[in-house]
């Protein structure tokens, strides 16, 4: 699966990156506690959360994700995507929830790792 | 002679959104210098932890990086209350930060036993309000 596909199966508005929706990912990750995503490293992965501040993109950098989904239409702010533009991470915004969205992406293949 | 890189920050305690600010720092110059992502994402997850406990238990302090060709050897030194029992604070779950830190996504009770996942080794030495030093090292090799 890659972003683009992501983006289409759960109707994100992508908020940066849209030139890198190309990029193939493995696994996911839903939280909003940064902590229990710091736990588990998981390759190619993406973050979806509810939380909106930005240790979320930091804690993304540090786990080398490449791509962060903001559930329940939640937006970041200008400072936030300066910050997920300077270390490269796409962003994206759905409207669905958290269980939602993670239900559709499982139901289409995606998992969680291990 | 080992060539040893070190690199100083202070962490700000008065700023929440910056914390972390030092571990992409030390992420950077490792990728820079070339070694492997695997290591680079163990030391840089164990440094952030720090960092963020830094900012929420002591109001900042300083970290230390000495980088060699065989390990990273990070040590967090802080001025806070120190920590009562190390032992309770090493399990996982067990938090003493405040509810605020929580709706910030952290506080869970995962950050000591994250960074002692990630080093090779970790030492804490703390003493009740004059503050907690924290060394660990990611072995390179």
């Amino acid at each position: 699966m890659n972003l683009s596909d992501v983006k289409n199966i759960i109707d994100c508005q992508v908020i940066f990156g849209e030139d890198r929706l190309d990029r193939e990912i493995h696994t996911a990750c839903g939280s909003d506690m940064m902590s229990d995503v710091l736990a588990f490293v998981k390759d190619q992965s993406i973050l979806l959360t509810g939380l909106v501040n930005p240790q979320v993109i930091r804690t993304a950098d540090m786990m080398d994700m490449v791509c962060i989904v903001f559930v329940r239409g939640k937006q970041p702010d200008e400072a936030m995507i300066q910050l997920a533009q300077e270390r490269d991470i796409v962003l994206m915004s759905t409207s669905h929830r958290m269980f939602t969205a993670c239900g559709l992406l499982w139901e289409n293949g995606l998992r969680g790792g291990n | 002679m080992d060539n040893i890189l070190k690199l100083k920050y202070d962490v700000d305690g008065d700023d929440f959104t910056r914390a972390g600010e030092a571990s992409a720092s030390v992420k950077k110059t490792l990728k820079k210098m070339g070694v492997p992502a695997d290591i680079i994402r163990k030391a840089a997850i164990a440094l952030y932890e720090g960092e963020i406990n830094m900012v929420i238990h002591a109001d900042g302090g300083e970290i230390e990086v000495d980088i060699s060709s065989n390990k990273i050897i990070m040590i967090l030194k802080d001025k806070g209350k120190g920590i009562e029992n190390i032992e309770l604070a090493m399990q996982e779950g067990y938090s003493t930060a405040p509810d605020e830190v929580r709706s910030l996504g952290f506080g869970a009770g995962m950050g000591l036993p994250n960074m002692k996942k990630y080093s090779d080794e970790m030492r804490i030495e703390s003493t009740l309000n004059i503050g907690t030093t924290v060394y660990m090292t990611v072995c390179i090799s």
